[in-house]
């Protein structure tokens, strides 16, 4: 197996998709004669010409939208937003629409919709381009939101999305693309909804997901050096969330941490805490910890944002207290 | 035109007009749940303008949306079954008054946040475009939606890609209860569309066959490729803005006066004086229209609830 980027293996799977079906097109801001802001289509405007790899005004309600709508006709759109704090300018079409459509008109309309977008800190760009709101978007029924950890993922979860007729939110990571890992070529499929466990372990369970895969897994390795075994379960979707892999996962150990990138108020570990308290109540030996961003607006100092930003050794230090 | 055809929109007018004041009734006997807008009064810009689509055309329109169900071909029993949120209801029971679609008729609702369905009317046009069929997008609004960004967004994105879309104004004159002069820079709404480099034009809103010429030309012309056109229908809402609105914005002899250039009245005239249908025709289609109306409530009244077990029916597609 090929070892790429995740940066190529999301490339590739687009490529493959609009390869494979004429009705799959791409629109957004910079996906075309620039090549995507974040290099993830360069190439695709010359290849696949500009009716199928639209640039669009800096309008997102507009790109939203008018993918909304265009989805609705059958066709497979899959409409980049930049980055995810530019999608709450798209808010109204995504949570009222995108998500209600086939509901509320009692299943006549189908929306085969992607919404490929990036999420996460890091990268100094202060308060308004480096949030992590994964799970705002995860508390409506009707959305599908899934978040890679993995190139192989990326691949497989996006080629599902884009076969999907759901409305499907493929939140990237921004610190990730130039991540490496093994991706299957051809025609691969991830489920969406599926959650997994990326790193068997017997001593405790890390929940976790996207970026924070890369640090939990990390976090594994130095606590196997210490004689801990941890057992890291990726989420991969948010919604639906799959609960499975981890209630058995902790029933083995007893004991949890979730990371996640985003701020623990109302967020993913709250939900995942919640119920795994819900679920296996009497399997608990100990409180479970969360890892996440500090409750700020993250701040452009480089050191001010890494001390805001969750880190491999959070995770660490939160794994001890648990045992 | 042939007297069917003029009858015909006779016909959907009074429809309209006898279905609204019957919902009211409903309403009011709480038989209908949630808001209810009314379209009396605005009957003709609906009935002139669908009529002038043909099958491929599609339709989308914001919450007023009875008036536009009825003109693109939903029976009107399967309207009320929708306004009492009965199972055989246009949606199902699940939208009520305000989401109303059936896309074998090409209308895609019934969107009730305003302005939210404008960018949606052009990703319509889009599918259409990048299909290669010869169908235009008609995309009714009011007033009040040309004041929130999907408007300008919307309408840019149209221009842009030229896409193949006849935007409406419904102007009513008031955004809620909030007049276009206290609301809007411009009065004249489609001086917005100039802006956008569109081709415009004002209309009687009272007047169906004055609506209806204006949009048979605009459509025909956006079929030929002119790219998107803005037409703003003149029009007055002679009801609230929804049930159990006090009008405190407007007075009394305003809504009089406007009653009196009632687009029913205005049609009876027209078809009088041009020849077009007699008296006793109009009597017998309001006859018919009594009837349907008749028959509707019954069939709405018998119609099963939705079923309880059926609650999370179509959440997700199922794959």
């Amino acid at each position: 197996m090929a070892k790429i980027t995740m940066r190529e293996a999301i490339s590739q799977a687009l490529w493959e998709e609009m390869e494979r079906d004429p009705k799959i097109f791409i629109m957004g801001e910079e996906v075309g004669v620039w090549g995507g802001s974040y290099a993830v289509t360069r190439g695709f405007y010359d290849h696949f010409g500009a009716n199928r790899v639209k640039d669009t005004p800096i309008s997102e309600s507009a790109i939203v939208g008018s993918a909304i709508g265009a989805a609705l006709t059958g066709l497979r759109p899959v409409a980049e937003i930049m980055t995810i704090n530019f999608a709450f300018s798209a808010m109204d079409h995504i949570v009222n629409e995108s998500a209600k459509l086939h509901y509320m008109f009692n299943g006549q309309m189908r929306l085969p919709l992607v919404i490929r977008t990036v999420s996460g800190g890091g990268r100094q760009l202060a308060a308004t381009h480096s949030q992590t709101p994964d799970a705002i978007f995860a508390h409506f029924p009707g959305l599908t939101v899934v978040a890679p950890g993995t190139p192989a993922d990326a691949k497989g979860l996006l080629k599902a999305a884009i076969r999907s007729d759901n409305p499907v939110l493929f939140i990237e990571s921004a610190t990730l693309y130039q991540l490496r890992g093994e991706v299957p070529e051809g025609d691969y499929i991830v489920p969406l909804g599926k959650s997994t466990v990326q790193r068997p372990g017997k001593d405790v369970t890390i929940v976790t997901y996207s970026k924070m895969l890369d640090y939990s897994l990390k976090a594994a390795d130095q606590l196997a050096s210490e004689g801990i075994d941890a057992e890291v379960v990726d989420l991969r979707s948010l919604r639906p969330l799959d609960m499975v892999p981890v209630i058995e996962s902790f029933k083995k150990t007893n004991r949890a941490v979730i990371a996640e990138e985003g701020w623990k108020s109302y967020g993913v570990g709250a939900e995942v805490s919640a119920r795994i308290y819900e679920e296996a109540f009497d399997y608990v030996d100990a409180p479970i910890k969360r890892v996440a961003q500090k409750e700020v607006p993250l701040p452009y100092n480089r050191n001010l944002e890494q001390a805001a930003l969750p880190q491999i050794a959070d995770i660490v230090a939160a794994v001890k207290e648990v045992m | 035109m042939q007297k069917k055809e003029y009858l015909e929109l006779y016909h959907q007018m009074v429809l309209i007009r006898r279905l609204e004041e019957k919902a009211a009734e409903l309403y009011q006997d709480g038989k209908v749940g949630g808001f209810l807008h009314l379209y009396i009064g605005q009957e003709a810009v609906s009935t002139g303008i669908i009529s002038a689509r043909k099958p491929i055309d599609r339709v989308i329109t914001a919450y007023r949306d009875h008036g536009v169900a009825i003109n693109s071909g939903i029976p009107v029993k399967r309207v009320l079954a929708e306004l009492e949120g009965k199972a055989t209801g246009v949606s199902g029971g699940r939208g009520g008054s305000m989401h109303m679609a059936d896309i074998s008729l090409n209308y895609w609702g019934g969107h009730a946040i305003v302005g939210s369905h404008i960018p949606l009317a052009a990703g319509l046009a889009l599918g259409d475009q990048y299909a290669g069929n010869p169908a235009v997008t008609i995309a009714l609004f009011g007033d009040g939606a040309t004041n929130i960004g999907y408007f300008h967004e919307g309408l840019n994105l149209s221009k842009v890609w030229n896409l193949p879309v006849l935007w409406v104004c419904e102007n009513n004159e008031y955004g809620m209860g909030t007049s276009v002069p206290r609301a809007s820079a411009v009065s004249d709404i489609r001086q917005k569309a100039i802006g956008y480099g569109m081709p415009n034009r004002a209309v009687d809103g009272m007047d169906v066959l004055a609506v209806r010429a204006a949009a048979e030309e605009m459509i025909e012309q956006i079929r030929a490729g002119s790219g998107p056109q803005f037409l703003e229908a003149n029009t007055y809402r002679f009801r609230g803005h929804s049930m159990g609105d006090p009008e405190r914005y407007r007075k009394q002899e305003e809504v009089r006066q406007w009653e009196e250039d009632d687009p029913i009245g205005n049609y009876q005239k027209k078809l009088i004086s041009g020849r077009h249908a007699t008296k006793a025709d109009m009597d017998a289609i309001e006859k018919q229209v009594d009837d349907e109306i008749a028959e509707a409530i019954e069939f709405a009244e018998n119609s099963p609830e939705p079923a309880l077990d059926t609650l999370f029916d179509n959440v997700y597609v199922e794959e």
